[in-house]
């Protein structure tokens, strides 16, 4: 285990908060640009920054994120060159914040498992989100990922069964993810009736913390599941946000969230 | 003879790489086609429907002036261009919607990219009494009217797909985030036998239809297996089809044929098996056309079909394994092969289809007089001839000037 990640956990309940884990598109408009979007998000309170680390085939993205993920290739996002040129700088300008990268497998398996796990533990990052990768295919790769120390995060969907979501919550490194939705990230405006009650079961199985993510993009909506999970996921909403208006605006609409979670 | 090393694997290849959401149905699915494949009336439906409804068994016919052409071996072609709407595709569509009847499920969803298996799902769905959405490349859309109208025809929904290349791998993606947002009630008709386990198994077996015939034909006709079967890779289901059940005959030499583009040396080609490393596209693990970094390379052929950058997984294993010999055939190639097969046999095939009778002379010859060679003729041409015509047409046979 990394260690930070559960810090930032119990940093955030020590302070009787819920942890905002936030999403942004390394090299979405540019390598440069895209660090100052995720130093926006800190600054707007994110606890946990997650980074995207575009890849051609994004199956489980949906049209925000696959555009962010257009805009990053274009501008010739790559894994090597987000971990040498975008993590470094992060990492210098937020020092205590976790820094988990997402990505699909391709992209891990194309730089290769082990290759991956020790440039990103060297570099500061603490875990990696692969949605395209569930438990029957992870046993490999979190061993490699456990064996340099970082965490593989899982991911637990409204379809999973009960007994299968809690055989996820206990092999889980970090936190477990929740997806809330069945569908691609983006943004929803009403979030499933059994959303918390699903969060609930994880939860009580989990040695680790819950979040939820999928859909998310209101204070509104990160007060109503503060109650059921120890932390919310925005993606999607701060990825329109900064290339809509900027960094500032990805801050604004963080500080925003971050109310929501304040209990 | 099988070359599931575990179940879901062909050696390295293989898996289930798809979001957690999906995984519970491809569960329930591995479980369903378990079931179904145990209960002798789910064969006997899917066989009747192959015999009433798509015409099956499909003919294996003499290929004679082709034969004294090329100047070898005696040249067989399996006929699947004459199975029903022109195509291989219907074997597995007929399969898998009523698969999908028997789950319970009420709406079919399905990628195409030249508009083969779409139409082929349109019209298992309109057989059957099921709504049917056909994701399509928007550039395919365009390429591909002629197919477009026959699925509209048949009451299906075409849903344009914008991203990325506009092509069958964006279909593909698009497909499964529609299936991720809609996996309970809906079944998702795979054409290819590729994608995340158990359809490459699924796709196999229901198009392994045109091997067991064949086997059967071909002991009729010339007393013996062939000595060679060729047939074409795009993501490789006929191809998986007509050699699958002959994969425990030594004596049988099995060779596929990939789209070799502009040139395997343009960067322009859908040679996965040739050129193609190792990665995960579209929920599994296999060969696939890619960078250094792992983003997935365009594909292109001048045949919609083989213009795909990735290829099923057991075609890989037996690629790698070396059961299974790899050919290229370049679009110029492929035309020069459609109209010799139009002007000698009388078969207009498929532009897919004509990569394998590109590489027909050679290996008949390196065959030798005597031996036998079958070439699967999976698909029939008339959805192409835009293409091929706009290239303008060779002039007429035995025709002075």
């Amino acid at each position: 285990m990394s260690g930070e990640i559960a810090q930032a956990f119990a940093k955030a309940k020590a302070r009787g908060e819920g942890v905002l884990v936030a999403y942004a598109m390394a090299g979405d408009p540019d390598l440069p640009r895209s660090v100052d979007v995720f130093a926006a998000l800190v600054e707007g309170g994110a606890d946990i920054v997650e980074i995207g680390v575009a890849f051609s085939d994004p199956i489980a993205d949906g049209p925000v994120i696959q555009g962010a993920s257009e805009r990053a290739l274009k501008a010739g996002s790559t894994l090597k060159r987000v971990l040498d040129e975008v993590v470094p700088e992060v990492r210098r300008r937020c020092p205590q914040t976790p820094l988990v990268i997402m990505t699909y497998v391709n992209v891990v398996m194309a730089m290769g498992e082990e290759r991956f796990a020790k440039l990103a533990r060297e570099r500061g990052v603490s875990g990696a989100i692969l949605p395209d990768l569930p438990p029957e295919e992870s046993a490999d790769l979190r061993a490699t990922f456990d064996a340099a120390g970082l965490d593989l995060i899982p991911l637990c969907a409204p379809t999973t069964p009960p007994a299968r979501a809690e055989a996820i919550a206990r092999d889980a490194r970090g936190f477990v993810y929740c997806v809330s939705v069945a569908g691609v990230t983006g943004m929803r405006a009403e979030l499933p009736p059994d959303l918390s009650q699903r969060l609930d079961l994880v939860r009580r199985a989990s040695p680790v913390p819950v979040v939820a993510g999928f859909g998310i993009s209101t204070e509104e909506q990160a007060r109503t599941l503060a109650a059921h999970a120890d932390g919310v996921v925005v993606g999607s909403a701060l990825v329109r946000a900064a290339h809509a208006d900027g960094p500032q605006a990805a801050k604004a609409l963080c500080a925003n969230i971050k109310r929501g979670l304040k209990r | 003879m099988t070359t599931e090393t575990t179940v879901g694997r062909f050696g390295r290849y293989g898996g289930r790489y798809v979001p957690e959401t999906l995984v519970p149905a491809l569960l329930e699915l591995e479980e369903a086609y378990a079931k179904a494949s145990a209960d002798p009336s789910f064969g006997e439906e899917v066989a009747r429907v192959l015999k009433e409804f798509v015409g099956r068994p499909t003919t294996l016919t003499p290929a004679r002036r082709l034969t004294e052409a090329w100047g070898g071996a005696e040249v067989w072609l399996k006929r699947e261009d004459l199975a029903h709407t022109g195509a291989h595709k219907i074997n597995n569509t007929v399969g898998q919607v009523l698969l999908a009847k028997r789950m319970g499920k009420k709406r079919i969803i399905a990628e195409t990219g030249a508009g083969q298996h779409g139409v082929a799902t349109a019209t298992a769905c309109a057989l059957f009494g099921l709504p049917c959405e056909v994701y399509m490349g928007a550039l395919d859309v365009e390429r591909q009217a002629l197919n477009v109208f026959r699925m509209r025809a048949l009451g299906a929904v075409v849903k344009p797909v914008e991203s990325g290349s506009r092509t069958l791998k964006d279909a593909m993606n698009e497909a499964m985030r529609t299936w991720v947002s809609q996996v309970a009630d809906t079944h998702y008709v795979i054409g290819s036998a590729a994608g995340p386990h158990p359809y490459p198994t699924i796709v196999r077996d229901f198009q392994s239809v045109i091997g067991k015939e064949l086997r059967t034909q071909a002991l009729a006709a010339f007393g013996k297996l062939p000595d060679a079967i060729i047939a074409c890779v795009g993501g490789g289901s006929n191809a998986i089809g007509a050699l699958h059940p002959f994969i425990g005959d030594k004596g049988v030499r099995l060779v596929g044929v990939e789209a070799g583009g502009h040139g395997l040396d343009s960067g322009q080609h859908g040679a996965s098996l040739t050129l193609g490393t190792e990665g995960v596209l579209h929920g599994s693990r296999s060969l696939v056309l890619q960078d250094a970094d792992g983003q997935i390379q365009e594909a292109h052929s001048i045949s919609a079909g083989l213009d795909y950058p990735g290829v099923g997984p057991e075609l890989a294993y037996l690629a790698k394994t070396g059961r299974m010999e790899v050919r290229t055939a370049t679009d110029d190639e492929a035309l020069a092969a459609f109209y010799e097969v139009a002007r000698m046999e009388g078969i207009l095939p498929a532009l897919e289809t004509s990569h394998a009778f590109a590489r027909g002379r050679e290996l008949a010859r390196e065959l030798g007089r005597g031996k036998h060679l079958v070439i699967n003729c999976s698909g029939r041409g008339d959805k192409d001839v835009a293409t091929i015509s706009a290239r303008g047409v060779p002039p007429p046979v035995g025709v002075k000037a």
